[in-house]
């Protein structure tokens, strides 16, 4: 059966010796679904036509369809690799939308998961750049350390994968005192593993040939075209959210923000290297100043959903599990709409919500930093090798289910 | 009559020989689609090992491998390449389908979710979870090893038993009011 | 956080027609359909808005009080101080087609071909306007509140494939 047609780019070269390659959508290197045609003078890329929706799968339209604590379960399904920065992007705009203040200790457990999100993102990033261009031992060692990423979201949570940990207006649990000392455990040996993933890969004349000076992109491209995050950040732009409009604790940190000015692959993927250790100094800070009292909003502003002991014990409990939980009752939402982004592993992800008054979002779209960027593969590949492809698309960390949502 | 064998000298079937051959030699297709298939990748590495049970030899090539792991949701723009995959693959075959979303469609009821792939493709073991953790998939393997052992034939008879020829489920039969005109299947193209 | 009364205030006073709100500290303006180029071009040329966030659109089709049927978001950051501002503009059921942005920002090329397929809105002169997310084939934008979230059996519109096919 023929795939779908991809139509002819506008300006199609007449060069009857060029040969088209189609990429995708089920290979190895695209690590998820995407498909790109390829238009090459031998080895030579002279275009690339991306293809994307193979897994696109309707998010906003379930968005539209679950209430506010039940479409956390779906974001934990869009960029799988971090699946804690999505939950905690969504309730934030959710909280934006509704007006909530968030306790001081919850602000402080959602900066931890988030930054150790964006660890374990990172590591899964810069793994799959390293087996793509032929370092296996790298990537093994960046997937073990996301086995303990793992265990301690396991603990905090339940799940070692999809998390769903936020609530409107706080957490689903406090964090234990196991959970804590397993992050204390984490902090204390990563540093070792990630000085030896350095070692392996930094001067590795191998992976540096195959990086150097791939997929460049100038500080004005980057911005013109959208860039966030990391990819911006490595070709000049100092943009971080957490910086520029800190959001939950974010000003209490010390933390730098990592720059580089080549924009090629190798500084997207140093940036990634630097960040996993501020990211390490911010969850260590986070630790140490974990303020005590509530994780979640009190009961008597009837958001959060309260723990089974209040629902039993007080009679604020019972109303409040009674507002919420019945079907005419709900949240109280105001007629409006917000835009609110956190800083994800990959870029700015924000949510558009717009709110009319029921607890079911009347639009909830994401912003993904995915599919922006996959939309400038064209532009980074043009004039590179074919085996670049890879390089260029573990640099810039597409995650087909962010991509298409 | 009775035959001296010496002490290193089985007697079996050929059938059984076969699939003992067969069941220790599976070379898993990953379809990794989604979020499952990060947990396929932490399968094969080192916490959890793949190896220890003859299935690790991941092969992205549908002509060197005889058993598809379905991971992750399949969506409609998809469904043709993972039938084509399907087709490309060599008998005797055999599909995992990992996961809610491919065995269900799980939580994306939606327009443009496949419910399930075994409405369109065969399946012969069905792992639940969102998504499962690597043990349930290794158990899956276990299972599926066990089966092969314990129905198999060397020419494929076991296939051709009716309920292995039904899809699993029957198809929902709805209207279809989208013109996305009826896809046909042929062999040449 | 800086503010964003200034620029607020040098658009009205160059275009008559534009109205702004405020929620939760964010600022929208909603602006004509016919002048929306010109809008952006001035915000990025005169204002150094130079980072396009998002591209986005609502359908306010069962919308409470709501007056126009789509609403189309464009989010812009000035990354000189992350001053951020919302572009709102109206768009109603025969006339779903605004002039592109694609000119000033490389970024706005598959946000727009997004909001084409998901709600049928077309952006004039955008030069690549194709389906990005569904198959070519499919006829309907999903995203509209009244197409339906299982959609018309789209889904189930395959051939089935038993052992022995070839």
């Amino acid at each position: 059966m023929p795939l779908t047609e991809v139509a002819a780019p506008p300006n199609e070269t007449g060069q009857d010796y060029l040969w088209t390659l189609n990429f995708g959508p089920q290979h190895p290197a695209t690590h998820t679904t995407l498909r790109l045609v390829l238009k090459l003078d031998g080895e030579r890329v002279v275009d690339a036509i991306p293809d994307i929706g193979y897994l696109h799968s309707g998010f906003e339209k379930i968005g539209e369809h679950l209430d506010y604590n039940q479409y956390v379960t779906v974001t934990d399904r869009m960029n799988y690799i971090s699946p804690m920065a999505n939950n905690v992007a969504w309730h934030g705009a959710v909280e934006k939308l509704m007006g909530i203040e968030l306790t001081r200790r919850c602000q402080y457990l959602r900066v931890i998961i988030a930054e150790l999100a964006r660890i374990s993102d990172h590591l899964l990033c810069v793994g799959a750049m390293g087996l793509d261009t032929g370092a296996f031992t790298f990537f093994l060692y960046g997937f073990w350390q996301r086995e303990v990423i793992y265990d301690i979201f396991e603990s905090m949570c339940g799940a070692r994968f999809t998390n769903s940990y936020t609530r409107v207006g706080g957490l689903m649990h406090d964090a234990t005192p196991v959970s804590i000392e397993k992050i204390r455990a984490f902090l204390r040996d990563f540093p070792k593993t990630l000085d030896d993933m350095e070692r392996l890969l930094n001067r590795n004349r191998i992976f540096v040939d195959r990086t150097k000076g791939v997929g460049v992109m100038s500080r004005e491209e980057a911005i013109n075209r959208s860039a966030t995050g990391p990819i911006a950040r490595a070709s000049g732009v100092t943009v971080d959210l957490r910086k520029d409009a800190p959001y939950l604790a974010y000003e209490d940190f010390d933390f730098d923000v990592c720059c580089m000015k080549s924009g090629d692959c190798y500084a997207r993927y140093l940036v990634r290297m630097f960040e996993m250790r501020e990211s390490l100094k911010i969850v260590e800070q986070a630790l140490e100043n974990l303020p005590s009292g509530p994780v979640n909003v009190g009961v008597d502003e009837r958001t959060a959903l309260p723990g089974k002991q209040a629902v039993w014990q007080s009679i604020e409990g019972t109303i409040t599990h009674f507002e919420l939980v019945m079907a005419n009752r709900g949240f109280e939402v105001p007629h409006d709409e917000v835009y609110s982004a956190i800083e994800a592993p990959n870029g700015e992800l924000g949510f558009y919500v717009v709110g009319d008054g029921s607890d079911v979002a009347y639009r909830a779209r994401c912003r993904p930093p995915s599919f922006i960027h996959f939309a400038m593969f064209p532009a980074l590949i043009r004039g590179h090798t074919l085996s670049d492809v890879v390089a260029v698309l573990g640099s810039l960390n597409i995650i087909a289910a962010e991509l298409d949502r | 009559m009775e035959i001296d064998l010496p002490d290193n000298v089985v007697i079996t079937k050929l059938d059984e020989l076969g699939n003992w051959c067969r069941k220790n030699s599976l070379w898993p297709m990953p379809f990794a689609t989604a979020c499952c298939g990060i947990e396929l990748m932490a399968m094969g590495a080192s916490r959890h090992d793949v190896a220890r049970f003859g299935a690790e030899v991941f092969r992205f090539s549908p002509r060197q491998c005889d058993l598809m792991i379905v991971a992750g949701r399949v969506v409609m723009k998809m469904l043709p390449v993972l039938q084509r995959i399907w087709q490309q693959m060599h008998e005797p075959k055999w599909c995992i389908s990992m996961g809610a979303c491919a065995s269900t469609g799980g939580v994306f009821d939606t327009y443009c979710v496949v419910q399930g792939v075994d409405r369109f493709i065969p399946v012969d073991m069905y792992i639940p979870g969102c998504p499962p953790r690597p043990e349930q998939i290794i158990q899956a393997i276990i299972d599926l090893q066990d089966q092969i052992q314990r129905e198999g034939t060397i020419t494929g008879a076991e296939f051709k038993t009716p309920q292995r020829q039904q899809t699993k489920r029957a198809l929902m039969e709805l209207p279809v009011i989208g013109q996305l005109p009826p896809r046909e299947w042929t062999a040449n193209q | 956080m800086p503010v964003s009364e200034d620029v607020v205030n040098a658009l009205k006073a160059r275009y008559d027609d534009l109205t702004s709100s405020e929620f939760r500290g964010e600022t929208r303006v909603t602006a004509p359909r016919a002048s929306l180029l010109e809008v952006m071009r001035f915000l990025r040329d005169e204002h150094g808005f130079d980072l396009l966030v998002d591209v986005t659109c609502v359908d306010y089709l069962r919308y409470r009080d709501a007056t126009d049927r789509f609403g189309l978001v464009y989010i812009l950051c000035r990354t000189a101080d992350n001053l951020r501002l919302t572009i709102r503009v109206m768009l109603n059921e025969p006339e779903l087609s605004i002039s592109s942005i694609t000119p000033l920002w490389e970024g706005a090329n598959w946000l727009e071909r997004e909001v084409y397929d998901l709600f049928g809105i077309t952006f004039e002169g955008h030069g690549d306007l194709r389906r990005i997310l569904l198959p070519q084939e499919f006829t309907a934008h999903p995203l509209r509140k009244d197409y339906p979230l299982q959609g018309r059996g789209e889904r189930h519109n395959f051939p089935v494939l038993r052992r022995g096919d070839y």
